[in-house]
């Protein structure tokens, strides 16, 4: 009883952080912000597969969503801003 | 102004149907049917999926064995990704030396990358060997070899990765995916089968008949793409204009 | 207050990423947000799905020494449902295929024209 508890709690924590860094993501000005920010909410979103019992899930969204997909980003971003001056 | 009333209504109408499903869904409480009745295709392989193919991971024994093809046709999407990127980001000189204008690296990266290389490779390795036994498998374990490469990219900018090696690695474990595949047709039941191999004792390394081949093989091969991937990318940055049109 | 369950939060967490990264799609004028609101959408969805496959109180479908096979235990009444987890394996690895593929199209067309906004790209339009 008290684990179940504990876990409804630490999932609307992270479900109300991601909802915020989502909107951070569509609405800053800033490129560099908004790929940061998608970063973050798919870090939150492989903690979420864990408290759901999904552990190989977890492994792929962390590793692949959060840790390679921020840097191609970063890459195409410095591409641009590098052929712009 | 018509056109953002018509986005207005389009997102309504989208939490409209969210709501919908959201009031009317209890969370289950066993694996059976919710509407009909009968034994449900989850209440199979979880009973049955022990002794008819002798993974202990239920999620790689679905992925690899009851549902083999769809991981053959990722494969093949995964493998066009990569082409179409080679494709498009090709140079207009290709072996020419220029290079690429770049702060200095500093030296806490490009030691500390010396000694977190190997071991990021190693523990790779080990995630998709063994695969049938904890967590993990092919996919991921291939995310973690490209994640090594990537950190040999960032800490040395004007690296010249063998472009032989990664092809070959590519092509070969493609090639013996699809051989062992239709090994299967000849040796045993059906394409993908994993008892061409002895199923061994449960839980122990050499067990599982060939799903840890097969699983290596396709680890290999997603590792391989994405450090192509990686590789099309940095290369990219050399000049202006240097993308051909 | 009806019963409120992890089921219902994480339900509840993918449709709101799904309508933020909808909305993105539709409203936003840069090419690399666009591809940042697909993204999160991708994200949304991967969530959803696992979320159906969620059985209260069970744990995670691998056997061992938790889940032992046996006469007293039994695996059927003690795992979550483990093929929605199969098939989202699989999506999230061509979700990241479709996202570098698009962040290449980007690169192209900025080096055609040397502007990002969606709107000056009127060459096939009649």
């Amino acid at each position: 009883m008290n684990k179940e508890i504990l876990f409804i709690g630490i999932a609307i924590v992270i479900g109300i952080v991601s909802i915020v860094f989502s909107f951070v993501a569509i609405h800053n000005k800033k490129l560099s912000v908004a790929v940061i920010s998608a970063g973050v909410v798919s870090l939150f979103a492989s903690v979420l597969y864990l408290l759901m019992a999904a552990p190989d899930v977890a492994m792929t969204e962390a590793s692949i969503g959060s840790g390679l997909s921020t840097l191609i980003f970063f890459y195409v971003l410095n591409k641009i801003k590098k052929s712009d001056a | 102004m018509l056109r953002n009333s018509l986005l207005a209504l389009v997102i309504l109408a989208l939490g409209y149907m969210f709501l919908n499903v959201y009031t009317t869904y209890d969370t289950r409480t066993d694996l059976s049917a919710t509407m009909n009745s009968g034994e449900t295709i989850a209440q199979h392989f979880a009973s049955k999926g022990a002794q008819e193919v002798g993974a202990a991971n239920l999620v790689t024994a679905i992925v690899v064995t009851y549902r083999g093809f769809d991981t053959l046709g990722e494969v093949t999407i995964l493998f066009l990704t990569a082409s179409i990127i080679s494709f498009f980001l090709k140079l207009k000189d290709e072996e020419s030396d220029s290079e690429i204008v770049h702060r200095d690296t500093s030296e806490l990266l490009v030691t500390a990358s010396k000694v977190l290389i190997p071991i990021i490779f190693l523990f790779g390795i080990y995630v998709f060997m063994n695969g049938h036994l904890t967590p993990g498998g092919g996919f991921q374990g291939g995310a973690i070899i490209a994640t090594g490469v990537a950190l040999m990219i960032l800490s040395q900018p004007n690296i010249r990765l063998n472009y032989h090696v990664i092809h070959w690695v590519e092509s070969i474990s493609g090639i013996s995916f699809v051989v062992i595949g239709i090994l299967g047709i000849i040796l045993a039941g059906g394409f993908l089968d994993n008892k061409i191999l002895g199923l061994g004792e449960f839980g122990t390394l050499f067990s599982a008949g060939a799903i840890p081949i097969i699983y290596s093989f396709v680890g290999l091969k997603v590792g391989a793409e994405i450090s192509n991937i990686l590789n099309k990318y940095q290369k990219s940055q050399k000049s202006n204009d240097a993308i051909s049109n | 207050m009806m019963n409120i369950d992890l089921g219902h939060i994480s339900l509840l967490i993918g449709f709101l990423l799904i309508i933020v990264g909808f909305w993105g799609v539709l409203t936003q004028k840069n090419i690399i947000k666009i591809i940042v609101g697909f993204s999160i959408l991708n994200t949304g969805i991967n969530i959803l799905i696992v979320s159906l496959g969620y059985v209260k109180g069970k744990t995670a479908p691998i056997i061992d020494a938790a889940v032992s096979q046996g006469v007293n235990h039994n695996v059927v009444s003690a795992v979550v449902d483990p093929v929605p987890q199969a098939l989202v394996l699989t999506a999230i690895v061509i979700g990241f295929g479709i996202t570098a593929l698009m962040l290449a199209y980007a690169m192209k067309l900025y080096s055609a024209k040397k502007t990002l906004e969606i709107n000056k790209f009127n060459d096939l339009k009649w």
